[in-house]
């Protein structure tokens, strides 16, 4: 039966409300109430002056007008830091709640955005072209419990990226009250098509239907929320985990990554509003009593390329550092520190596979049969503590 | 007798029974303008499909009636925008204001073009090419290249495909926007080099990563003069060693690497099929889209020529191809605009609206353009889209921008002004409906054959008002197809 069906058998304008015991008791095998909440770090984040191998001397010897000082970086351990401006993911480090997992990428690397954001969004080999998202891919095996508000809510972009394609309910939106003003102007007008176009617009509303009767906006946080782009996607998606309606996937992303010239501070400045953002997303979730079964995950369609350019930027490259948080990670360095002197055509070869995130979020986070998932190839990393 | 009369009746009639029809007709018009009008429908509805299709190619402007603002004619040289750094706080708020004002300025200038043209094919086909050769003012930072490269594209649209790929190239906004401005023999940066085989000609997967990094080299030196903005080449940050790119082999320049570009055979499969989702159906058909290339490829890249085929083709006018492309917002309010005949003073919360709805005019999202079909429509557009339609006929203030925009595209402050809506952009009820003469059904079936590209998916009731029937009408989803 068609989910539209079925929503309309039970009458999705008059949804029950959600609640806690409802959720338990429509929770299938997969665990959907714990929500993962994906940061796309849009243009193609720089790893490598992200997360700092600061004792290494080719890092410097490659980036002489770029590279962050040794008595700058934020030290983790004796090989590795944080770049100064994402001090505020420090304490989280300290608290062993953020893993960084570096080295992360896939075989033969592309190196455009539109096609290598493609592959990271469908989890398809770099010379393999699928349609759906990898998170449509996922639910298309494992629905999410139909009574959520939706399976995922894009927060300020409309592309959906991951929760592409397939039957997936995704609801992107800017805040949740200008959606559910506007959401309550709507009637659906119900019916089907052939017409893959006309059917395309008839889904959306229904989706937008179902979503608007679970949402609520305007739970009041103590916690402060950077005042910037990235602040109020932030604050967005942490309204939409207290409404408490059931959504497996919030993503959100933050824009401006791709610094091909004068990029010491532009980044340093996008590094501080991710982390402040971060930080006070983790405070959040502390304030629903949350954190605990909330995942956060970075990503991004590419690191960049060790050796600065001529422009006081750096180009496309390959493998990237990415951040995995909450309050049942296993803090700690994961994958492999770069290897910058075994460069393949001035890049970085990947150590982790970016599917084995997709992975982990799938088995360990989810309790999803990562086996069947992806060719079945890549092995969860063991970051979630049980 | 009686058998005469019948074969006189089935005798197609000069200028009558030849004629396409209102369907085709409306369809033609829709799919090369913004939403037609009666009367242009009624017009062309007489022409064969050839000759409508000829009349609107004959009927192609190179130039922009409208003026541009005097904000678009006076280049600011970067070293104002690097000052900068050195200026107060106030001075630099001031200057980004100016800056926001003046791209907004620009769009609205566009905006008035597409809505008052006699030609929308060329406004049309200049949005292709602005979506096919991607600047973004947002990077470019100079409204004043911008429009320069509004008007080159405008000014080739239906001209040679090769002399337009030749000119962007040595565009600034483009130079700029793909960083051959920074593109020096001594660190080559790869980034127009790339996407003009992914994006601009052959299409991904065409090409390997060494191609791209020996064509870098061959625009190296292509930058522009930082005092007046024009392109500029810089001989002795120039690379004219050997290059070797798509198995071809010589000490090339920028421009033979593009004409190793266009004598590849994928460059002009690759485009037509571009313009086959743009004007036919989402997706193409291989064979088709072979013959149509060839076609290009013969005329030596006349893009005239290849509108002219793909315009009367049969997929074109094919049952299954109708009301199957969603409409951009551009299409959306400048055709609504058109449709319903409002032609308010100011532009700009227009601009904004589209802006608001996915489409920001000269800032695409980045360098693919935007990517369209059903990508235009999600819960956020499409109850943005509804919004604005449901306000149209509304007779109250219209605030066409929302506040709450998609977050962080900045230029807030305009848009706030923008925001109490000028009485001239209602709707002119009576006016408009005067024109189907008769009241009643008939009247309707005919308003809803104009508004909308196939049966609404529900019919309005008939007991309602005209407003109320025509709010009905483009409240339902099938208006945002064409």
């Amino acid at each position: 039966m068609l989910r539209r069906d079925f929503l309309r058998l039970i009458g999705a304008g008059a949804l029950i409300p959600w609640n806690a015991q409802l959720a338990f008791a429509a929770a299938p095998a997969a665990d959907y109430r714990r929500p993962l909440v994906l940061v796309e770090l849009k243009g193609g984040n720089d790893g490598l002056n992200s997360v700092i191998p600061y004792a290494d001397a080719t890092y410097y010897r490659l980036r002489p007008r770029l590279g962050i000082a040794r008595d700058q970086v934020v030290q983790l351990d004796a090989a590795t830091g944080l770049h100064p401006s994402l001090k505020p993911l420090w304490p989280l480090w300290q608290s062993q709640e953020l893993a960084i997992v570096q080295g992360v990428g896939y075989p033969k690397p592309n190196l455009s955005h539109f096609r290598s954001i493609e592959i990271w969004d469908t989890a398809s080999d770099s010379d393999d072209y699928l349609e759906q998202g990898w998170l449509s891919q996922v639910f298309g095996r494992n629905p999410p419990p139909r009574p959520f508000a939706a399976d995922g809510v894009v927060v300020g972009s409309s592309e959906l990226g991951p929760l592409a394609g397939g039957s997936t309910r995704a609801i992107a939106l800017a805040n949740t009250e200008q959606f559910l003003r506007q959401a309550k102007q709507m009637e659906a007008s119900g019916g089907q098509s052939r017409n893959p176009a006309l059917a395309h617009l008839l889904k959306v509303e229904g989706d937008i239907r179902q979503a608007a009767s679970g949402l609520k906006s305007g739970y009041s946080f103590r916690t402060d929320f950077p005042k910037n782009a990235f602040g109020n996607n932030i604050k967005t998606a942490a309204q939409v985990v207290a409404a408490n309606a059931g959504v497996a996937v919030i993503k959100l992303s933050h824009n401006g990554f791709d610094t091909h010239s004068n990029q010491l501070n532009v980044h340093a400045r996008l590094l501080t509003e991710l982390a402040e953002g971060l930080a006070a997303f983790k405070s959040t979730m502390q304030e629903l009593n949350r954190w605990d079964t909330t995942l956060v995950m970075t990503y991004a369609e590419f690191g960049r390329r060790p050796q600065e350019n001529g422009s006081g930027g750096t180009d496309h490259g390959t493998a990237n550092a990415h951040f995995v948080l909450g309050g049942r990670v296993q803090g700690g360095l994961y994958g492999e520190r770069p290897a910058l002197t075994q460069l393949e055509g001035g890049n970085l070869r990947h150590a982790v596979d970016f599917r084995q995130l997709y992975a982990t979020a799938a088995e360990r986070w989810w309790g999803l049969p990562a086996r069947s998932l992806f060719g079945g190839m890549f092995a969860p990393l063991e970051i979630v503590r049980v | 007798m009686r058998a005469l009369l019948i074969i006189l009746f089935l005798l197609p009639m000069p200028g009558f029974a030849a004629g396409m029809g209102y369907d085709d007709a409306r369809h033609l018009l829709s799919r090369t303008g913004f939403a037609p009008t009666e009367s242009e429908i009624q017009e062309y509805a007489t022409l064969t499909r050839a000759a409508a299709v000829d009349r609107l190619l004959a009927g192609v402007h190179t130039e922009a009636r409208t003026p541009l603002p005097e904000s678009a004619l006076e280049f600011v040289p970067r070293e104002r925008l690097r000052k900068l750094k050195n200026a107060s706080e106030e001075q630099r708020k001031a200057f980004l204001r100016e800056q926001i004002e003046k791209s907004l300025e620009l769009r609205a200038w566009w905006y008035r073009e597409m809505l008052e043209t006699d030609s929308p094919l060329t406004e049309k086909m200049t949005l292709f090419w602005h979506n096919h050769f991607v600047s973004s003012q947002q990077k470019v930072k100079s409204p004043v290249l911008m429009a320069r490269q509004n008007q080159l594209l405008r000014r080739h649209a239906l001209g040679n495909f090769g002399e337009l790929l030749h000119a962007v190239a040595k565009d600034p906004a483009m130079v700029v926007y793909l960083d051959n401005v920074s593109n020096k023999k001594s660190s080559p940066n790869e980034n127009f080099a790339r996407e003009v085989m992914e994006l601009f000609t052959l299409g991904e997967g065409q090409y390997s990563e060494q191609d791209i990094k020996e064509a870098a080299r061959a625009f190296t030196g292509w930058s522009l003069d930082r005092k007046t903005g024009e392109y500029r080449f810089y001989r002795m940050l120039h690379d004219s060693g050997e290059k070797t790119v798509l198995g071809r082999r010589g000490k090339f320049n920028g421009d033979d690497v593009l004409d190793v570009l266009l004598a590849q055979p994928a460059t002009a499969e690759f485009v037509t099929g571009k313009l086959w989702r743009e004007f036919i159906s989402p997706d193409a058909d291989a064979t088709e889209v072979k013959r149509l290339a060839s076609v290009f490829r013969d005329s030596r890249y006349n893009t005239r020529a290849l509108m002219r085929a793909l315009l009367t083709s049969e997929s074109f006018f094919a049952p299954q191809n109708r009301a199957v492309l969603i409409k951009s917002p551009v299409e959306l309010v400048v055709g609504t605009l058109r449709l319903f005949e409002i032609h308010p003073a100011d532009l700009r919360p227009v601009a904004l609206a589209a802006r608001n709805l996915g489409q920001d005019v000269f800032g695409p999202p980045n360098v693919k353009g935007w990517p369209g079909g059903e990508a235009w429509i999600n819960s956020a557009t499409l109850l943005g889209r509804r919004q604005l339609l449901a306000r149209l006929f509304r007779a109250e203030e219209m605030p066409v921008a929302s506040d709450d925009d998609m977050a962080g595209r900045g230029g807030k402050r305009p848009q706030r002004m923008a925001m109490r809506m000028q009485p001239d952009y209602l709707f002119n009820g009576p006016h408009w409906f005067s024109q189907f003469g008769a009241k009643g059904s008939a009247a309707r079936q005919q308003v809803t054959r104009l508004v909308l590209a196939t049966a609404p998916q529900e019919t309005p009731p008939a007991s309602s008002d005209n407003l109320s029937f025509l709010s009905a009408l483009v409240l339902d989803p099938v208006y945002q197809l064409k």
